[in-house]
């Protein structure tokens, strides 16, 4: 990375002149190129290093595998989290496995495996990695600088988990292009995948939709940031203006998008049914899936949108309205941890120190007797308990059966009303039916049912693909009736298109 | 923080108690000291300790031995109250004080590490206190989790990349000098969590930083872990506030002013970014322990 450590006794006018632009500008600019070039170590590296591996592993393209990786990771970072370790490790041996199909399915998880773990980094304790550069300082003197970046981390999930998470530096690395302004590039994106569309040009729609979700995961990432801040911080936010303008921004940001997303959906539906081709049809269906993928990331980001003003609320009920204490204290943060920060390390563990030393309290020391120590040497370990306490046999109590209705009377009832479908009745029938059966509380039931039905749960017996729905409708004529007052409703039976609706649930799943 | 009164010298308040201090005397002193020892056990708990606090508060010649008896241990006694028993540390040097070496082992040969551990400490008490008030608040209980500290040192961290980087600074270390590395750039460098055989969290990730000082304040009986979230979460006692106010804060600030650096606040909170919003859209990675 640096120059050929053989040039020496160059005279110095000559080495100054051999820079091509003198100067701190142009030394930062090939600080951030040797930084830029840096990431892509790993990726070479991996390729050199196969060789060493106990086995004949030279048949992989590992830095393939590793780019590979790196895409899935970015594909798969949640709001929240990351993307499963395992998860990774699935979806990347396809890959591996067509580069070697003759090879063990063992032998491609143990290269996932490899690559997964060298992208990580894991044998070093920063879990990151290093590079080491040389720049110019202002007075002319040869800086030799150490830079550490990542490309994929491991990051905390709920339950103790452990999630992926591609770095900018990855990021940058996979697709140069994407460190521009997010939203802009979006929108471009999304404009060119319509017109490719439209034309038919499946293949390189495919390819503008996949850019598309990249940058939707860019935009997220970015949003989940901004949000976290405003939920930590009340008072240095300004939630008068600035924050309610960003939310309002994104809001209407999410439901562009979702209309725009829907859209293409539609249109992408439509040429995977109207094309002949099978190739194009199996573009369109991926194409359906990665924007679908894409309405979902929208829908995440809204609700944590709507998220954020009730917490402000909650914060700022907490921090702003409880009565200020008459002494000021140290403000630890502000008067310790921030000035600590920014020191050199020799300093700075100065403090730390002093704070380690005083703030840990005490600790009684340990003293052993002999003849205690033979005990606790000769005892065995203790076995750990895997499965946990035995659970207690759970004390149940019958509890009595208070329903209204007994089930043989919801039979009847069910009966009573199992119309045909060309045969509605009036309400008024059926309870004098229901009388007729010599139980009084049937009619009551039938009368709730027919109430109930004037109100269909559509949407449920849809979701359900049910093939008939009780419905009931008021015609405007009275209900003469001993106990009942109100409409004699019509009571009728209507056939639902089965099929059809499970047709259609698939396609919208 | 009381002051241990030097008890050889008469004092003629007490007089005529002190005249009638006994070997038993010193005993309940001493077993009072004991209890401070055992910082878990709670005074409400244990009548005998309840007993023995009401003495030191109400029996100047008691209260006085038991100092002494304190100091003679290499005690400090913090305060002695029913609601923080009898809250006494370690004074340094002192037989009780917890060494960095034996707290963790990798310290002794790396200074990188040993400030992790420190600071860990020292984030976790800014996060259990976040406001000054809070601090001097005695009724106030702070609560932490694993994953709040480590998410708000690295949002600290972030907005000290982003202001080096927006100044156009290099931040990148000198090769040869590793002490000059800026000390956010270690905690930024170190990975947060990562996959282990048994499911654990690697010791030397900043989690694992973090929940192992969490867990040793619980053992001290600084902190009560009452949950999983985040982490694992905790709240603070009132030995943690006092421990805070009165001796950890005072020496890591003495250091630093020793070192020429004389932070200026206003005294209202400063755990925020800075009061410019165009920092908003920049602060990565904050998490409020309250909300985990």
């Amino acid at each position: 990375m640096t120059s050929p450590a053989s040039t020496d006794r160059v005279p110095p006018q000559l080495s100054a002149a051999a820079r091509p632009a003198p100067g701190p500008a142009a030394d930062e600019g090939l600080a951030r190129r040797l930084r830029a070039l840096a990431c892509t170590a790993p990726l070479h590296d991996l390729d050199a290093r196969k060789v060493n591996l106990a086995g004949e592993y030279s048949v992989y393209g590992m830095a393939e595998v590793a780019l590979a990786a790196i895409d899935l990771v970015t594909l798969n970072m949640d709001f929240d989290t990351g993307a499963d370790h395992e998860q990774i490790v699935a979806r990347l041996i396809p890959r591996i496995a067509a580069q070697a199909p003759q090879r063990p399915t063992g032998e491609h998880e143990r290269v996932a495996r490899w690559v997964l773990e060298n992208l990580i980094n894991v044998g070093s304790v920063d879990r990151g990695f290093r590079a080491v550069y040389g720049t110019f300082g202002p007075d002319g003197t040869y800086v030799r600088r150490d830079y550490d970046f990542k490309l994929i981390e491991e990051v905390p999930g709920p339950g103790g988990t452990v999630y992926l998470r591609t770095t900018d530096e990855a990021v940058n690395v996979l697709v140069g292009a994407l460190d521009t302004d997010v939203t802009s590039a979006q929108i471009a994106a999304e404009v060119k995948l319509e017109v490719l569309i439209n034309r038919g040009r499946l293949a390189d729609a495919q390819l503008a939709a996949e850019q598309a979700r990249y940058r939707t995961v860019q935009y997220s990432e970015t949003l989940r940031r901004a949000l976290e801040a405003t939920r930590r911080n009340v008072r240095a936010v300004d939630w008068l203006n600035s924050v309610p303008d960003m939310i309002a921004e994104a809001l209407d940001h999410v439901a562009d998008r979702y209309r725009h997303e829907n859209a293409i959906l539609t249109n992408i539906r439509k040429a995977r049914d109207e094309t002949e081709e099978p190739e194009h049809k199996r573009r369109a269906a991926e194409l359906v899936d990665i924007v679908k993928d894409c309405i979902r990331r929208h829908t995440q980001l809204q609700s944590r949108l709507l998220e954020a003003g009730p917490l402000f609320r909650a914060e700022q009920d907490r921090q702003a309205f409880a009565t200020p204490a008459t002494t000021s204290g140290t403000d630890l943060y502000g008067h310790l941890v921030a000035p600590v920060l920014p020191l050199p390390l020799e300093q700075a563990i100065r403090v730390t120190d002093a704070f380690f030393a005083q703030g840990t309290g005490l600790r009684t020391p340990v003293s052993v007797r002999v003849a205690d120590l033979v005990d606790i040497l000769l005892t065995p370990p203790v076995e750990r308990e895997h499965l946990g306490a035995e659970m207690p046999e759970p004390d149940l109590i019958a509890t009595p059966d208070d329903s209204r209705f007994s089930e043989e009377q919801l039979v009847a009832a069910t009966e009573l009303l199992d119309l045909p479908a060309d045969a509605p009745r009036r309400l008024s029938g059926l309870l004098a039916e229901a009388r007729r059966t010599g139980d009084p509380d049937l009619a009551y039931l039938v009368a709730l049912l027919a109430v109930h039905a004037a109100s269909p749960a559509v949407g449920t017996a849809y979701r359900q693909g049910e093939e008939k729905l009780l419905f009931a409708v008021d015609d405007g004529t009275e209900l003469d009736d001993p106990e009942f007052g109100g409409a004699d409703l019509i009571v009728g039976t209507a056939l639902l298109d089965a099929a059809g609706m499970a047709a259609d649930r698939t396609e919208a799943a | 923080m009381t002051e241990h009164v030097d008890w050889s010298e008469p004092e003629p308040a007490a007089a005529p108690a002190g005249a009638s201090l006994t070997p038993a005397d010193a005993a309940d002193a001493a077993r009072l000291v004991a209890f401070g020892l055992q910082p878990k056990v709670q005074p409400a708990r244990d009548q005998e300790y309840t007993e023995l606090l009401r003495r030191y508060r109400e029996d100047p010649a008691f209260a006085r031995l038991a100092d002494a008896v304190a100091a003679g241990l290499g005690l400090v006694v913090l305060e002695v109250s029913p609601r923080a028993g009898m809250a006494v540390t370690a004074a340094e040097d002192s037989l009780f004080a917890v060494r960095m070496g034996d707290y963790a082992r990798r310290t002794a040969a790396d200074s990188g590490d040993r400030f992790l551990h420190g600071l860990a400490h020292l984030a976790a008490a800014a996060l259990a206190f976040p406001r000054p008030e809070d601090l001097a608040d005695d009724s106030y209980i702070g609560r932490v989790t694993v994953n709040g500290v480590d998410a708000f040192v690295r949002q600290a961290c972030r907005r000290l990349e982003e202001r080096a980087e927006q100044q156009g600074e290099n931040t990148d270390p000198a090769t040869d000098a590793p002490g000059l590395e800026a000390a956010w750039r270690i905690w930024a460098r170190r990975s947060a969590t990562g996959a282990t055989k048994d499911a654990r969290r690697p010791a030397a990730s900043t989690t694992g930083i973090v929940a192992k000082a969490l867990v040793f304040l619980t053992d001290s009986g600084f902190l009560q872990r009452t949950g999983d979230d985040g982490g694992g979460t905790y709240r603070t006692t009132a030995r943690y506030q006092l421990q805070v106010r009165d001796m950890a804060g005072a020496a890591a600030m003495a250091e630093l002013l020793d070192l020429g650096i004389v932070p200026v606040t206003d005294g209202t909170a400063s755990l925020l970014p800075a009061e410019d919003t165009e920092d908003l859209e920049l602060v990565a990675d904050a998490g409020l322990p309250f909300h985990s």
